[in-house]
């Protein structure tokens, strides 16, 4: 297994990537680096050019510029080489609909070339995480779908490669197996693994060791999900109680210059600059029938904020 | 609940062979009502909302929807309810508006009907610049919102949602539900399904289903009193992994 020492020793390395389809930029200059032993988060919205930088990194499509490295070999010139040490899981895994379960998971273990006795051991660890373990002789055409994804997952990690790059896995995954889900991912981070997993759940987000947050084809900022949030550069007020609806309301209806509502399940949240505007949407909000806490913000925040601000950042040559 | 529930259903139970996917739901959501249909994966959701629509004949119970009694008034059961399906299908090789019009068509709108429904649907979908855009081009949240719009194109008074939000970002999501609390404010009624917690929250009323059968129906706020969860995730799994 590859050391971990930073950049230079990293198991995934993205330098300078650049990509394009036709007219359409997807990636525009990304560096990476993820080091054995860790899991990195790909944020970002559709189009942002993640799966496209996965499916480089993978050996499955070549950059226009720039390298990427999976255990220090270029997949552009050993595809071959570098996906014997990485498993992938593509957004759309194709399962075997004719196949029962257990003859899925025996199929993709054959093809890794898995011993028996290490795949009878995998399998058991892989049906409590995903609960299939009572539709093993169900055929995979006729899972939920839910259960084909976990399916689909179960098939990836039947073999423990050095380096696991996941394209939105849980997508459509309950949140029971979501939690179990991560904590095998985790288990797989501690056995010396490099992960690189994209994924649309922010809470997910919060459990990388580090993440990237990517906007049309670049990064926008990264760090531990901590730092991304500590660099959330607003003012957060959060709204809850039971007067949220009328509260939602007021301040809809009389927007304020720079102060953004957004709201989270039973909650809002009330981005603003000043204490002069956490001021004025207490006055609005006083009896309302709502609590008012400033908090710190969340992955989330700093998602959104940059989601929906004007786009900054880099310059394009 | 005043007048006939929008969605009623009593004892509905589905088997595929000697495995029973639903376990006779009893169910009433009101009209003008968001219903968040929650649970496990495999727990019978899909499979419920397929014999909701007309689509999968139930091996038991009883189901009305819209008026309509499942499994007798198909023909005006299928006109009066819009479904966005899990796996939605649309046409890649065919415009936005090609889709929007392909939908309605199905469903007998007219041609000059379909195309003030278009002009009515696109700018609130936020689809009005990509009208001429090949549908496979778009990007995934895009496709979600077309597909949304397909399942309204004739005004349905009952809409089926089946994790119409999968896979996309934060601020796609709550664009979807702004689309959605519109229609609900028109007086349709709107049964969803999601995995995304904080989507719960919007709704109503949640019903989570675990192995076919419902095990707990609330508001949410009721579900967190009763079950003592933080949040609508800590309330699922709570439940779910009891
Ligand atoms: N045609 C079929 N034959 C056999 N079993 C089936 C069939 N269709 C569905 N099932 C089973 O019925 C159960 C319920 O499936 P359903 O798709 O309704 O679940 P769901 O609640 O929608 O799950 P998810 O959250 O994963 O979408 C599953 O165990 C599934 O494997
Ligand atoms: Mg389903």
């Amino acid at each position: 297994m590859n050391a971990a020492d930073g950049m230079s020793g990293a198991a995934i390395r993205v330098e300078g990537l650049r990509k394009s389809y036709g007219e359409r930029t997807a990636v525009r200059g990304l560096d990476l680096a993820v080091a054995s032993g860790r899991i990195c988060g790909l944020i970002g919205p559709d189009g942002a050019g993640k799966t496209t930088t996965m499916r480089i990194i993978c050996g499955l499509l070549r950059p226009d510029a720039g390298v990427a490295r999976v255990l220090g070999r270029d997949s552009a010139r050993e595809p071959r080489a570098v996906r014997e040490h990485l498993g992938y899981m593509p957004q759309r895994f194709s399962l075997y609909p004719d196949l029962t379960v257990a003859e899925n998971l025996r199929f993709f273990a054959d093809l890794f070339g898995v011993p028996a006795s290490e795949r009878v051991r995998r399998e058991a660890e892989l049906m409590e995480f995903s609960r299939l373990g009572p539709f093993r002789k169900r055929r995979a055409g006729q899972l939920s779908g839910g259960m084909k994804q976990k399916l689909a997952l179960s098939c990836t990690l039947i073999h423990t490669p050095e380096v696991l790059v996941l394209d939105e896995p849980t997508t459509g995954v309950d949140p029971v197996s979501r939690r179990e889900f991560w904590r095998i991912l985790r288990e797989l981070a501690g056995r010396g693994l490099a992960l690189l997993v994209s994924t649309p759940y922010m809470d997910e987000a919060g459990l990388c060791d580090e993440v990237v947050l990517m906007h049309e084809g670049r990064a926008i900022a990264r760090g531990t999900p901590d730092e991304v949030a500590a660099a959330f550069p607003r003012r957060l007020l959060e709204v809850r109680g039971a007067g949220l609806p009328a509260a939602l309301a007021i301040l809809t209806a009389s927007p304020r210059r720079g102060v953004k509502v957004h709201r989270y399940g039973d909650r809002l949240h009330v981005v603003h600059d000043d204490a002069a505007q956490t001021a004025e949407v207490a006055r609005l909000l006083a009896g309302a029938g709502v609590e008012l806490h400033p908090v710190a913000p969340g992955i989330e925040d700093a998602f959104v904020e940059l989601m929906t601000a004007p786009a900054g950042g880099e310059a394009t040559p | 609940m005043s007048g006939e529930a929008a969605v009623f259903a009593r004892r509905l139970t589905r088997r595929f062979g000697d495995f029973t996917a639903v376990e006779s739901l009893d169910l009433e959501v009101a009209g003008g009502e968001i219903f968040g249909f929650l649970g496990a994966n495999g727990a019978g959701k899909t499979t419920a909302i397929r014999m909701l629509c007309g689509l999968l004949p139930p091996s038991g119970g009883e189901a009305r929807v819209a008026g309509c009694r499942v499994g007798r008034d198909t023909g005006a059961l299928k006109r009066r309810i819009g479904y966005m399906s899990q796996r939605f299908s649309l046409y890649e090789d065919l415009t936005v508006l090609e889709n929007l019009e392909f939908f309605g068509g199905v469903y007998g709108l007219g041609r000059a009907e379909l195309a003030a429904r278009a002009d009515e649907l696109l700018p609130r979908l936020g689809l009005d610049a990509e009208r001429g855009r090949l549908t496979g081009s778009l990007p995934l949240g895009y496709k979600q919102r077309l597909s949304l719009g397909c399942a309204l194109a004739h005004r349905p008074r009952v809409l089926f949602l089946d994790e119409p939000t999968g896979g996309v970002d934060p601020v796609a999501r709550r664009g979807f539900w702004d689309l959605i609390y519109e229609q609900a404010a028109d007086g349709v009624t709107v049964f969803v399904t999601t995995h995304y917690m904080d989507e719960a929250e919007y709704c109503g009323r949640v019903s989570i289903m675990v192995q076919g059968r419902i095990v707990a129906l609330d508001t949410p706020s009721g579900l967190k009193d009763r079950t003592g969860g933080a949040d609508m995730q800590d309330v699922f799994l709570r439940l779910v992994d009891a």
